[in-house]
């Protein structure tokens, strides 16, 4: 691990306009410096800071950025209106992991591409223009969706995708003032590689993510990986789905492991409102998912992987 | 520029202090520092769950937390759990079921697992959870789930779950004593 100074703060004003990076959870952070991959000079511990709690807000809810993930899956308003979040969260890590990551720090976490975590290999992500190893390498894990020529890693988490299937909003405060960033628009697409994972600048902090007024419906958080726990997404798929009368009235549908962020696509929804459920329109549905999937030699096993898993999601959220 | 970091906490009842290298995970804190070797180093990085320490009543990874974050922290390793004289009741039902073979991930194990069963009763869901209310009699795949941050590379496996539901079901109460 490099050197740094560390500090802690004791007010949100100390740690925002500072060129020292947060640290809360360490899970993420800690785990990327032992490797090098990360090397910040300096830190600034924003635990102590009054960020953990989980209150109403309106007929929604205020997550503190700092409240750890084990909590807020265990949060009886959450389990009770917001299911998809608690099994989302759970779906992730180990308990001992979840009992330290927090709301914010999760939201942040970095890809899990394995040449972003060996300095002996090129990654642009890691050290901009010396180009990306898994484009030609092992790719198993890697994106479908949104990839560009520099960058095909995916965003890993898991309990983003449940807060872009609910029209979360992340509550960012800067030097300057507080500005809210709609969940799905929080990640980026790589783009050119040297760009950001996320919107948040330097000197800004996350300090809660809100959720808007319970969907209705059923909602699922379904995960496919290669061991049954303690392991990321190869694909995952949070769904709110009402149906009434035989048809499908609401749907919000996002995806993880397919891309450098939380999955969503407007049309898929839009293919499935005011359809019956059934296979011929659940495949429509998949069709303009992956219309324009791309796979890189290891991840081709995903395209017809996400047909499959949204159609058993499908299945089961539409069943009466 | 900040001062060298100070962190003064509770370990196993004793007051300590730390102050130095803010690099010093906690970790390499209880084992290099203080002496308290029980604690184990399997990956340093979140994989293994073999550093599983109680701090605040809840499991976390040892190695992937820096000491000077814990400051007025409470911590418990193995070495608080019980004492050969005086075993936990986890720790007497490892023994008897067998629950290891070199025993490198048991104090993991078994700090996890008394952290788990206070979650169980704290009511906590987990992914199979039916319906995530807490389950009152947790089937072994419960169990499993809840203790997947802990591997063992000697596969004891099937007698770590009979060791915990030992506990489970003879000592609910006195479980994380
Ligand atoms: C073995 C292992 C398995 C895992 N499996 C999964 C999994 O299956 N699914 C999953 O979703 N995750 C998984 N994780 C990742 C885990 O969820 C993250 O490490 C954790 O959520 C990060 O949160 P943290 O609070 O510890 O962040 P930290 O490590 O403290 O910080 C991470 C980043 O976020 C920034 N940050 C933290 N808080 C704020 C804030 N409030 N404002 C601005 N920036 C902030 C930090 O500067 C840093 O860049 C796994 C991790 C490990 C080690
Ligand atoms: S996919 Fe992205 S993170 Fe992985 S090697 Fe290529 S540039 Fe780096
Ligand atoms: S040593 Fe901490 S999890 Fe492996
Ligand atoms: S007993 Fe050897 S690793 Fe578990």
């Amino acid at each position: 691990m490099r050197e740094f100074t560390y500090s802690r703060a004791a007010s949100l004003d100390q740690a925002l306009g500072t060129h020292a990076r947060p640290i809360a959870g360490a899970t993420n952070l800690v785990d990327l410096m032992k490797l090098e991959v990360e090397t910040p000079d300096a830190l600034i511990d924003i635990t102590r800071l009054d960020l953990s709690r989980i209150e109403r807000a309106g007929d929604g809810v205020r997550i503190g950025a700092l409240v750890p993930n084990a909590d807020c899956a265990a949060d009886p308003l959450i389990r009770r209106h917001w299911p998809v979040l608690s099994s989302a969260i759970l779906a992730g890590a180990s308990p001992q992991l979840r009992n330290k990551a927090t709301t914010g720090g999760n939201l942040c976490q970095r890809t899990r591409c394995g040449y972003f975590t060996d300095l002996s290999t090129c990654c642009n992500k890691r050290t901009p223009g010396s180009g990306c190893d898994a484009l030609k390498g092992v790719n198993h894990n890697h994106a479908i969706l949104g990839t560009s020529d520099a960058c095909i890693a995916t965003y890993p988490g898991d309990m983003a995708v449940a807060l872009a299937a609910l029209d979360a909003c992340v509550q960012i405060q800067g030097p300057d003032g507080m500005r809210q960033v709609p969940l799905r628009e929080f990640h980026r697409l790589p783009g050119t590689a040297e760009a950001p994972d996320n919107v948040l600048q330097p000197g800004e902090i996350i300090t809660a993510v809100t959720l808007p007024a319970p969907p209705p419906g059923r909602q699922i958080y379904r995960k496919v990986r290669e061991r049954s726990s303690y392991a990321f997404a190869l694909v995952s798929i949070a769904a709110v789905i009402k149906v009434e009368s035989g048809l499908i009235s609401h749907a919000r549908l996002a995806f993880g492991g397919l891309a450098h962020k939380p999955w969503h696509d407007p049309a898929v929804e839009a293919a499935l409102i005011g359809q019956p459920p059934g296979q011929a329109v659940f495949q429509r549905a998949a069709d303009i998912l992956l219309k324009d999937a791309r796979g890189f030699g290891g991840n081709n096993f995903k395209i017809p992987l996400t047909r499959r898993t949204l159609a058993a999601v499908l299945i089961e959220a539409t069943r009466d | 520029m900040p001062d060298t970091p100070q962190a003064r906490l509770v370990v196993n009842g004793t007051p300590r202090s730390f102050a130095g290298d803010p690099r010093r995970t906690l970790l390499d804190f209880l084992r290099l520092d203080l002496g308290l070797t029980g604690t184990k180093k399997g990956c340093d990085h979140g994989q293994c769950g073999a550093c599983t320490v109680i701090v605040n009543g809840r499991r976390i990874n040892a190695c992937l937390s820096l000491v000077a974050m814990h400051d007025g922290d409470d911590v418990t390793t193995i070495e608080g759990l019980g004492s050969p004289e005086a075993l936990s009741a986890l720790q007497r039902a490892f023994v008897t079921h067998d629950g290891f073979q070199c025993g490198y991930c048991t104090p993991g194990q078994i700090c996890s697992a008394t952290a788990m069963l206070d979650e169980l009763r704290a009511g906590w869901p987990s992914v199979v959870t039916e319906g995530l209310s807490g389950p009152s009699d947790p089937s072994d795949d419960e169990l499993r789930e809840r203790m997947s941050g802990n591997l063992c590379r000697c596969g004891a496996y099937s007698n770590i779950i009979a060791a915990i539901r030992e506990v489970l079901q003879t000592e609910p109460r006195e479980a994380s004593a």
